[in-house]
């Protein structure tokens, strides 16, 4: 039930437009950190608040809310960031991608691509994408202004030459039109190229860093790589869910009681989708 | 079945908060909002401080909700803060004006207007008193006030800074009057270098234990020398905003509990030498975090190789919502990134 002591979406309006302000800039210079004036919100700094801060600022009656943690609708984190906005606005919320009009993730993107009336909005807790090379951000600020990348394609390089590989897991770098260098949140590589000339808006928020950036529809979104070694997404071969059986998703890999290991959709979503069109 | 993991969210999330409930019951005795407020009175100051609200009675309704945790009440108060719309912005308060209760030099004796020594704990010796629980509070505060209503009140005058004398002297350096309105970092993004408003307000809602650390690590050899406290003092400042139909007037709104501090150390002054001010200011009586924040404010004009003369690294480290929000977002689930970082160890083994 909503609490009506508070205001519709907890913030008060003069906060929700100056956040939306700084989206709008965020849209009009793709990978570009735009800072805000972050709020303190009654869920911990770290957990989520720069993705709530934007969702906040642009739910209205009308949408309809979904919210995932690694990928579960029903994750503690997802619910409890539900039960926040249920109490503060009283919008419907789903766990099917395709109903939702606004959906708020943590490290991933869904497994079905979003379609242009949707907004995707990410949880990010470090936006800077030079930070692991370079701790300052008023260093890291000229070095995106001077478009000054060659740290981070060292230490590709570096990692290529001690380990044959790259070895950076999740949050890998990619480039945004051509221009910034972005950090596209923890997600797994496995959901980079799905930020490529996507349909959706994609927004992303980081609430303790006080920045806020975004990718607009079918902008070009290139994950760092050299040309002669492609960029590698994480590798399930020979793997399947075993709820649904997919071999085309992102799996969480577990252990049953008798610690034999067992894969399963990261997606829940996805997962029961494709177990009802099977079941038919 | 476990195998699906952390489902049941919801149902996990409501017995723990049932679970907190019973916790933080405790005993069947309650305890009241008013006895927080005025029994606790450092410990809601320094809530209040950290929060950057300043409200008794709400800092100990949050002190009560969180069994007296003081991240959590800090956090509390700050969200709440978050709802309110900023209707007026106060006049320049000047602290030379204050209504002093404390007040001490560590460098001069003798201080124009005298030192005050106040209520202090500094001259106590830490004895745990076992007869506190037979203490009858109602009876020894009407012996006190009895006592205080006997004495004839002094006039109470207005006490010049210690460093204006020696401002006078030439020994400090004077600083162009500045009247720019302040950088407000509630508002909009630090940015670096930051204006010396920004720092004084960061490190005015800074966590105690931070700052303290941190200063203390500048006296004991990673920072200048020793500095000394030129001036304690401890009081309330009228707090007025514009009345708006007529600029040139005020209202007064209330007053708040202050402890201002400053600091002299040795400076270069080309050939010679001058002394060099820091500053510290916070709500209520929590004198470290004043000294505290008033030699950071000086290693951080000094510049150098060590911690607390690194802007970004004291800036950005010592908030309480975001050191502690940060840290305990560790307890939430990482599999899908845990699941990429094994990935990536075992494609080097392969």
């Amino acid at each position: 039930m909503m609490n009506r002591n508070y205001n519709f979406a907890f913030l008060d309006e003069g906060s929700k437009r100056e956040i939306r302000r700084a989206a709008l800039k965020a849209v009009a210079i793709p990978g570009y950190q735009v800072s805000f004036g972050s709020r303190e919100l009654p869920i911990g700094r770290g957990w989520g608040t720069g993705g709530i801060q934007l969702t906040l600022s642009l739910i209205g009656p009308e949408d309809v809310l979904k919210v995932i943690d690694q990928g579960s609708d029903e994750s503690v984190n997802a619910v409890n960031i539900k039960k926040f906005i249920g109490l503060c606005t009283d919008v419907e919320t789903t766990t099917k991608t395709s109903e939702a009009t606004v959906i708020q993730t943590r490290h991933r993107i869904p497994e079905v691509p979003l379609t242009n009336r949707q907004i995707l909005i990410f949880q990010v807790p470090i936006p800077e994408p030079l930070r692991i090379v370079e701790a300052r951000e008023e260093v890291t600020k000229k070095m995106h202004a001077e478009k000054d990348y060659a740290p981070i394609w060292l230490q590709l390089y570096e990692s290529l030459v001690k380990y044959n590989k790259v070895t950076i897991a999740s949050e890998y770098p990619c480039m945004v039109s051509g221009r910034y260098m972005m950090n596209p949140s923890p997600i797994p590589k496995f959901d980079n190229p799905k930020l490529h000339r996507a349909e959706c808006l994609y927004l992303f928020g980081a609430g303790r860093e006080k920045k806020i950036y975004a990718i607009p529809p079918y902008t070009e979104v290139i994950s760092l790589a050299f040309d002669d070694i492609p960029f590698e997404k994480e590798n399930f071969k020979g793997k399947k869910c075993r709820l649904c059986g997919s071999e085309n998703t992102y799996l969480d890999e577990m252990f049953d009681q008798h610690g034999d290991r067992f894969y399963q959709c990261s997606d829940t979503s996805y997962c029961q989708e494709v177990r009802d069109y099977v079941s038919g | 079945m476990t195998y699906v993991a952390v489902s049941g969210g919801k149902e996990a999330i409501e017995a723990s908060i049932k679970l907190l409930d019973f916790y933080k019951g405790g005993t069947e005795k309650d305890v009241e909002i008013e006895a927080i407020e005025n029994k606790l009175s450092l410990l809601v100051d320094r809530v209040m401080g950290e929060a950057g609200l300043y409200s008794k009675t709400y800092a100990a309704l949050a002190i009560k909700q969180c069994e007296g945790s003081m991240e959590e009440a800090v956090f509390l108060l700050r969200a709440y803060r978050s709802t309110l719309t900023r209707n007026y912005y106060t006049n320049v308060v000047n602290t030379s004006e204050m209504r002093i209760v404390r007040r001490i030099s560590a460098a001069f004796k003798d201080i124009i207007g005298g030192q005050i020594l106040g209520a202090s704990y500094d001259y106590t010796h830490r004895l745990i008193n076992f007869d506190l629980d037979k203490e009858k509070a109602a009876e020894l505060r009407r012996e006190v006030l009895d006592m205080l209503g006997a004495q004839e009140p002094e006039e109470i005058s207005l006490c010049p800074r210690v460093s204006d004398e020696l401002r006078k002297e030439g020994l400090i350096e004077q600083y162009a009057q500045d009247d720019k309105p302040p950088h407000d970092v509630t508002m909009s993004m630090l940015e670096f270098p930051a204006d010396r408003s920004a720092r004084l307000q960061t490190l005015a809602r800074a966590d105690t234990g931070f700052i303290s650390g941190l200063a203390y690590s500048a006296l004991r050899g990673f920072g200048q020398e020793h500095p000394t406290v030129g001036e304690l003092r401890c009081g309330y400042v009228e707090l007025c905003v514009p009345y708006p139909l007529d600029e040139q007037e005020e209202i007064y709104i209330g007053e708040v509990l202050l402890t201002e501090v400053e600091c002299f150390n040795k400076a270069d002054d080309k050939e010679q030498l001058k002394l060099a001010v820091g500053y510290g200011a916070v709500f209520g009586r929590n004198e470290t975090k004043a000294i505290s924040m008033a030699v950071i404010d000086r290693e951080l004009d000094h510049g150098g190789p060590y911690p607390t003369q690194n802007e970004e690294f004291v800036l950005m480290h010592g908030d309480s919502l975001e050191m502690n929000g940060f840290i305990s977002h560790l307890k939430l689930p990482h599999y899908v990134t845990f699941q990429s970082k094994l990935d990536a160890v075992r494609k080097t083994r392969a």
